[in-house]
């Protein structure tokens, strides 16, 4: 029911003063009590109301008309057909006209329902009282007499043998829900130390699948390679990649301040670790006037020529360096296993 | 802005600029200014390896050296070759403005023509990277698939997944590749400029750079299709975050703004 | 009673009350109706921020199992064939594939996934703010605190539910976020491994955790979700809502207007509303376009990874953490990581348990319905501020890298800066904070003794000019000063009335130390009292 129901002679009198005034005149600062209600103007002018009535009606019209148009544009539209709409540009058509529409439709029906709420329902504020949460007294003492009546009746006080079993088999059930979890997955054994590089096997260059040569790979080149015999078919290719991705820079054998990474190096190509010692991010922004190596994760800074050192950043330890050679036929292999574990550190790591 | 850089990346705009730089310096040079005549006679050669020097000397030597063998304010350009050359200097790149963390993209200021000269300078310094030809760097039946996983493992950790640019350390960056020419893609993956790490052929193959370069034009040019709508700069979630906040949250706000507001009374004066 | 009136209206009773009579006979509706019906809600657009986050919620579940329809949550490796041409021949897991298929091939799919997106970001946002606005006007104090946990608990399940959903597409940014994930439960001390190993199945990033993921996504997460929402809601009905104070609003009452029909129409449309901006704002912007990213590979990655933005803060925490690490008897505390992953809950607890402490503090065990405006709770408002401001320090943080490329900064700097910020910031906000709440005191003080300023300048008779001062009306002075005015607590007398000497603890000394910073001189400026303002305007007028 709507205020424009109300007899037009019995508005005026609800304006009067405040509801409940409770101001005295010595309390300039006291609750003057609620104010009194102010017609809108769809309340005492019907055109208006009318007017109000039309533009809820049109809102709810336009809704079912976008809705046609959701339908209409469902069958119609190819879902691989792509238009140009500035400023937004080349976008699916079919994505844009469904989203258009169905958000024309649902915020239609919306604005209706508030604008018919605003302008026609009742305004009238009204106040109600409200009802503390805590009981009375009394409700409490008859709680806490039912409550030590109940604990009496059971006796699990007075019989401690029985309540202790009960606590200690409940305890104890939900251990078989923990030892259901254990075949979540194995347990780490050495799985972290270890990853598909070994002696002998040659570094194969991710871009062409080729095998490595030292003279393929110049000062100021970066180049991904992985072991040879891994195949990205392989069911534990993602596994074993995640460990082994390797990164290989060529430098100038004066510029290498570490002695063990000179060392490691063949013809001055060092190969580090790809995957960050932080938490794992495969790292290869490589500067490679500076010889830095950047994280796009988490910005740890690692110095190729020094030993794959941190310099920037929240990485803890160095990169792993990978001990490489040049082997008879004139390609680079690795000469064993990385010596310390590739990526994030963890608690056995030591 | 994008009518533009459409256009420059159109495979005649090469020519067109050309055209007009052989006009301004003279039909003198007609002869040998295109890339492509590497073969051109030996006096047309030297002629304009005379030509570039004398536009080193001006515009280079006062940082790289008389002779092009670097000083404390440039490298050496001993070896670098006209692609180095090409990129840098038909990017705007250099002359470089200032010194700063890195030489910024900015307007050229060589004609194709002089540029070519000054490659063939300092190709004559010692032996580099060539200019590449069309053939070399047109995409045409590359494998754009096989470029996005090629972009993926070599490009993307700097330049980002669809080559929008990047952080390095210290207030280096890596530019996006928005309108970059595929000539120029292709002679910053041999060349390496500055702080980028280089791929030669013997690493990347010429059909790997025509795939990457491929696929950047897929998903990287003023024709790139986004399906679902504004790409927000491509950047990822920081950008869809503050989508979401200033128009998602804002636009509901002001709503709900609209929702609780008083109704307008009729005021009785 | 029942009875009776129900057969006296058997014979003639429309369809409807039938229906409502069979129901109430079995679920006893008419008495929940009649306390219910027109109940009464206050009006102010702040309340509706609440009803933002439940209504996107709704979204995230009807598009959620539309998407269910057609997602495939397994890691199965497979090769694309599908119509998205730069991947064609790429290999890839279903679920990425899948993933592929909703976007391009599933008419109106792209759009479900990206409503599904959207909503869920502007439902961490509302949560956040919907969060602010209860602690800024104190409307967490008894008897919401409870209320105030379940909100909370939503807040940060709804992140971790967030974070589980963009991982399960499977694409190279959101594995590079469950890499992180990985690397950050390894610097768990001691059972870090065993528990990656468990999660993932093995080694990272194994065939599990998608389909492990994807029934936390949606079954686990939104089902304790949809609980603690429902008894939120039921909390909020019970307490009945707060107002905010004004003439005819008072702590025993509520003044508004009644769900039927007001309420009923307003927020029932505001549903539609929300519904139909995500829908737009879906049509218009892209989210998360897992087909610009490729399939995930351990070993590629982008620059700009980022996670959505409620992760944005961890993310900060993780990205400036100095590398710490120590190696102990064979052992390693991964400090540079394991710290981030205390620090993050801790910060987020700080303000979920924030009205225990200050209502221990306070020694207020009242009931509270009427809002504080935020500027009459100055330590309040200020820690709101100080913790918004670690908050939003740790956001850009973790946005450093985009920072560095727009602002044309260095990454280094950043870092520092946030480094330093974290401490810095919050400190000297919550000191500004503090002074600008104070002054606004003082200016409702002026205002309600010396009036509304109203720009008009008067010429006296004897030439000076003065500018004319409007008395504010009874409302507005009721209004400006009715708030409550607490004083600190006092510690006990050291002697006792018998002399015999007490030490008070120092946990009570602790309590008046910060029940002075609340409450004590300096911090509020006393509200004028009805003295002051009679002088005053029994005077010249004019001041």
């Amino acid at each position: 029911m709507s205020s424009q129901d109300i007899p037009e002679e019995t508005l005026p009198s609800a304006q009067g003063a405040h509801e409940g005034a409770v101001a005295t005149a010595g309390d300039p600062f006291a609750d003057p009590g609620l104010p009194p209600h102010e017609h809108r103007i769809q309340d005492i002018d019907e055109q208006a109301a009318r007017r109000s009535e039309r533009v809820v009606a049109m809102l709810f019209t336009l809704s079912m008309l976008a809705t046609v148009g959701f339908i209409a544009s469902y069958v119609t539209l190819p879902v691989d057909k792509n238009i140009y709409v500035f400023p937004i540009g080349h976008i699916s058509a079919l994505n844009f006209a469904l989203g258009l529409t169905l958000g024309v439709a649902l915020f239609c029906i919306g604005a209706g329902a508030v604008h018919w709420a605003r302008t026609l329902m009742s305004d009238v504020e009204v106040a109600d009282d409200r009802h503390p949460i805590e009981a009375s007294p009394e409700v409490k003492a008859k709680v806490m007499d039912d409550f030590r009546q109940g604990a009496e009746e059971s006796g699990l006080g007075r019989r401690k043998l029985i309540r202790n079993t009960m606590f200690g088999a409940l305890a104890l059930l939900p251990l078989s829900a923990v030892v259901l979890f254990r075949d979540l997955g194995p347990l780490p054994g050495t799985k972290l130390r270890k990853t598909a590089w070994s002696e002998g096997k040659m570094l194969i260059n991710q871009n062409t699948m080729q095998p490595l040569r030292p003279e393929d790979v110049q000062v100021g080149s970066l180049t991904f390679a992985m072991p040879e015999g891994m195949k990205e078919e392989d069911h534990d290719f993602q596994q074993e990649i995640a460990k082994a991705a390797l990164m290989i820079v060529r430098l100038r054998p004066e510029n290498i301040k570490d002695k063990r990474s000179l060392d490691w190096s063949a013809d001055g190509i060092v190969a580090y670790s790809k995957i960050c010692t932080h938490v794992g991010c495969p790292i290869s922004l490589y500067e490679q006037q500076t010889h830095h190596v950047l994280c796009p994760c988490h910005q740890s800074t690692f110095d190729l020529s020094d030993g794959g050192r941190v310099i920037f950043g929240p990485a803890g330890h160095a990169l792993p360096q990978l001990r490489i050679k040049v082997n008879d036929k004139g390609y680079l292999e690795a000469m064993g296993d990385f010596s310390e574990p590739v990526g994030p550190a963890f608690w056995e790591r030591g | 802005m994008k009518k533009l850089s459409a256009r420059r990346r159109h495979p005649l705009a090469a020519v067109v600029v050309l055209l007009f730089a052989l006009a301004v310096t003279g039909g003198l040079y007609a002869a040998f200014a295109p890339a492509d005549t590497a073969k051109a006679d030996d006096s047309a050669q030297s002629l304009a390896i005379e030509e570039g020097k004398k536009l080193y000397s001006v515009g280079c030597a006062s940082c790289h050296g008389t002779g092009g063998q670097g000083t404390s304010d440039g490298p050496s350009l001993i070896g670098v070759g006209a692609a180095a050359v090409d990129f840098q200097v038909a990017t705007g790149r250099m002359p470089l403005q200032q010194q700063g963390a890195q030489a910024p993209r900015k307007k050229v200021i060589y004609s194709q023509a002089e540029i070519d000269q000054l490659g063939a300078y300092i190709a004559s310094l010692g032996a580099g990277p060539a200019v590449p030809s069309k053939s070399q760097y047109s995409p045409d039946g590359a494998d754009i698939a096989k470029g996005g996983e090629l972009f993926r493992t070599n490009c993307a950790q700097c330049h980002n997944f669809t080559g929008k640019g990047g952080a390095l350390s210290n207030g280096k960056y890596a530019p996006t590749l928005e309108g970059v020419k595929p000539k120029h893609i292709y002679e910053a993956m041999q060349t390496g400029p500055q702080n980028m790490p280089s791929f030669p052929d013997t690493t990347m193959s010429e059909k790997n750079k025509k795939d990457i370069i491929a696929y950047l034009g897929e998903v990287n040019s003023d024709k790139t299709k986004s399906p679902g709508g504004l790409e927000l700069g491509g950047l990822g979630p920081v950008s869809e975050g503050l989508f979401a906040w200033i128009f998602g949250l804002g636009a509901l706000v002001a709503v709900a703004i609209w929702v609780a507001a008083r109704t307008a009374k009729a005021k009785k004066s | 009673m029942s009875t009776a009136s129900a057969s006296d209206n058997r014979r003639k009773a429309p369809a409807g009350e039938r229906v409502a009579d069979w129901a109430d006979g079995r679920l006893g509706i008419y008495s929940l109706a009649k306390a219910n019906m027109r109940k009464i809600f206050p009006d102010h657009w702040s309340f509706m921020l609440g009803e933002v986050c439940l209504y996107s919620f709704v979204i995230i579940i009807l598009t959620g199992v539309y998407l269910t329809m057609f997602f495939h949550p397994s890691m199965n490796e497979v090769v694309y064939h599908g119509s998205y041409t730069p991947l064609q021949g790429v290999q890839m897991s279903e679920a990425f594939r899948s993933t592929l298929n909703i976007s391009f091939d599933v008419r109106g799919g792209l759009l479900i996934r990206q409503i599904h997106h959207w909503a869920a970001l502007i439902f961490l946002a509302g949560m956040f703010v919907h969060m602010m606005r209860v602690f800024f006007t104190g409307a967490f104090r008894k008897p919401r605190e409870v209320n105030w946990l379940f909100g909370f608990l939503l807040f940060v399940l709804g992140m971790f539910t967030g974070f589980t959903g963009y991982s399960l597409p499977d694409d190279l940014l959101s594995g590079t976020g469950v890499r992180f994930m990985e690397g950050a439960i390894l610097s768990v001390p001691i059972v870090g491994t065993y528990i990656s190993m468990f999660l993932f199945g093995g080694e990272f990033p194994g065939s599990d955790f998608v389909p492990r993921f994807f029934s936390i996504h949606v079954l686990l997460l939104p089902g304790i979700m949809l609980g603690l929402l429902v008894a939120h809601l039921i909390l909020v009905f019970y307490h009945k809502h707060t107002q905010f104070p004004g003439p005819g609003k008072k702590n025993e009452n509520v003044v508004g207007m009644p769900l039927l029909p007001v309420y009923m129409a307003k927020a029932g449309g505001f549903f539609f509303l929300v519904f139909g901006v995500i829908a737009a704002i879906a049509a218009i912007a892209t989210i998360n376009p897992i087909w610009a990213m490729g399939p995930y590979r351990p070993d590629q990655v982008s620059t700009g990874a980022q996670p959505d933005w409620y992760m944005g803060f961890a993310e900060g925490l993780i990205r400036v953490m100095p590398g710490w690490e120590i190696n102990v008897w064979g052992h390693t505390f991964v400090l540079g990581v394991f710290i981030p992953l205390v620090i993050f809950p801790l910060v987020l607890g700080a303000i979920a348990v924030y009205p225990f402490i200050e209502s221990w503090v306070t020694g207020d065990k009242r009931e509270h319905h009427l809002l504080d405006r935020p500027r009459n709770a100055p330590t309040r408002t200020a820690f709101g501020a100080a913790w918004i401001a670690a908050y939003f320090v740790m956001l850009v943080g973790g946005g450093n890298d985009l920072w560095a490329t727009h602002f044309h900064l260095s990454i280094n700097a950043i870092t520092w800066f946030v480094r330093v910020g974290f401490f810095v910031v919050p400190v000297l906000t919550f000191i500004a904070t503090k002074r600008i709440c104070l002054g606004l005191q003082r200016r409702d003080k002026d205002k309600v003794l010396h009036g509304r300023e109203t720009g008009i300048i008067k010429r006296l008779p004897h030439g000076e000019f003065i500018e004319v001062h409007e008395p504010l009306s009874q409302d507005q002075l009721h209004t400006l000063t009715s708030h409550e005015q607490p004083k600190p607590l006092e510690l006990e007398p050291e002697v006792d009335e018998n002399g015999v000497a007490r030490k008070a603890s120092a946990t009570q000394r602790l309590r008046v130390k910060l029940s002075k910073g609340y409450y004590g001189e300096g911090n509020q400026i006393p509200k004028p009292t009805v003295q002051e303002y009679e002088e005053i305007t029994s005077g010249h007028g004019h001041h």
